[in-house]
């Protein structure tokens, strides 16, 4: 594939590795930030590959992992509803919430439907003019404004029975609240790719600016991700941190315009409630008041009981960078990717996941 | 979860088109990125084209990557 092949090509990865093993010289501790970045990292064996003094740590970079089993019972609350539909991304339905998933809501009667795209959602909802369509609004800037292209164009096409329930999260504010927490020390962070191309480069200069992290946005095939660290290494050794674009193929230092004016239409910032984490100021989206009847918030009452975190599982701490999976008892013994405890290990990007996957014959 | 692959766009329609996928044929939304034109490689993610892939940057990437190389040999 064009724009894909080129960035596989060993030779290539070869020499910015022989490039990053001269030049790196001391301790150094990356984040990588995306979910899809640990799956690439650890498919491609780099950790095994970089020089011993790079330590690579995982971050929260996944959507569906971040989910706060309080949201998952909002949404297993509304599969409950009579002439509710509901439709969301495929591996939403398998995360546990306090006592339940949408899954198991499946297998007990309740009406949901796996989409691709929001504008499966839509033909639901086109198609079933007497029932309520509700979206499991999940992901990341990335994925934020397509989600804000479907309202608008129900909002264009009038239909009325297409709603949002909306868990969506901006990276920034968590990346400062993690430096904040103060656990993890880093040097420098991978910056994700497909959320910047949409917000630019320009929301990390804090990074830079304020905690003296070095920050490079990287793509997702391996040779991408070592120019990124080639990158962070020139900046860490030279002392000098700074946002970087290390996939000027995908992003551009101010995004993608009209997909940021499209997001900022229909969504405001507000508190968003992450796994392991909490709640944290500025992180979420909330939908505006002038589409408040798209908002599954407003427009159904449902009520849920405190929420509950599976029993033993430390997905939080490892969102945080704080332990790996191989810190939980529960790892490969009672938490697999056929039978998940925690959302960590529900979803492909998780980390507990990659590393049931992978650990042991490329991590480290 | 913010998976995006290169997609070709082979035709428009209004705020659709017609990408091709490695052979494989989809229609797409191209409302985030409404000054895509035909022949033009996008970031596809759950059926919207997220961005336009800037293939004169990706030239660029690769000779920077090509002379870096050269730089380790020396
Ligand atoms: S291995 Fe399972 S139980 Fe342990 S942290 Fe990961 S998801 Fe939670």
């Amino acid at each position: 594939m064009k724009f894909v092949e080129e960035y596989r090509d060993p030779e290539l990865g070869k020499k910015l590795l022989e490039r990053i093993h001269q030049r790196s010289r001391k301790h150094t501790r990356l984040m990588e930030f995306c979910g899809g970045h640990t799956v690439a990292i650890f498919k491609n064996g780099l950790r095994q590959l970089l020089p011993p003094n790079i330590e690579m740590l995982s971050g929260p970079g996944c959507p569906v992992c971040v989910t706060a089993a309080a949201d998952l019972d909002k949404a297993i609350a509304l599969s409950q509803l009579s002439d509710v539909i509901i439709t969301s991304f495929g591996d939403m339905v398998r995360v546990p919430g306090s006592s339940s998933s949408l899954q198991k809501a499946k297998a007990e009667g309740a009406d949901i439907r796996i989409v691709y795209s929001t504008q499966d959602a839509l033909s639901i909802a086109k198609d079933n003019p007497e029932k309520s369509v509700v979206f499991i609004g999940i992901g990341f800037e990335t994925t934020a404004p397509t989600v804000a292209a479907s309202i608008l164009q129900a909002e264009q096409e009038n239909i009325k029975n297409y709603h949002v329930l909306s868990l969506h999260k901006v990276c920034p504010p968590i990346m400062k609240a993690i430096l904040d927490l103060g656990e993890v020390r880093l040097n420098g962070i991978i910056c994700p790719g497909h959320v910047s191309a949409v917000i630019g480069s320009r929301p990390y200069r804090f990074i830079a600016d304020d905690y003296h992290i070095a920050c490079a946005v990287s793509g997702f095939e391996p040779v991408d991700i070592l120019l990124a660290v080639d990158r962070l290494v020139e900046q860490i050794e030279g002392d000098k941190p700074m946002v970087e674009i290390a996939y000027r193929r995908g992003v551009k230092e101010e995004g993608n315009l009209p997909a940021r004016r499209l997001m900022d239409t229909v969504f405001e910032a507000g508190e968003a409630d992450w796994r392991g984490i909490g709640a944290v100021p500025g992180s979420g989206l909330n939908i505006r008041k002038k589409y408040e009847r798209f908002d599954a918030e407003k427009s159904f009452e449902i009520k849920i009981a405190p929420s509950r975190e599976p029993k033993g599982c430390i997905c939080g701490a490892v969102l945080r960078g704080v332990s790996t999976p191989l810190d939980c008892k529960l790892f490969r013994v009672k938490c697999t990717p056929e039978s998940p405890v925690g959302p960590c290990m529900v979803s492909s990007e998780g980390s507990c996941a990659t590393y049931f996957q992978y650990e042991g014959t490329n991590g480290r | 979860m913010c998976l995006a692959i290169p997609a070709l766009i082979k035709s428009i329609k209004g705020q659709q088109a017609v990408a091709d996928i490695e052979g494989v044929t989809r229609d797409i939304s191209i409302q985030l990125t409404p000054e895509a034109k035909v022949g033009d490689y996008v970031l596809l993610h759950t059926g919207y084209a997220i961005n336009i892939i800037d293939a004169a940057e990706a030239e660029e990437t690769l000779k920077l990557l090509r002379e870096l190389g050269e730089a380790a040999d020396n």
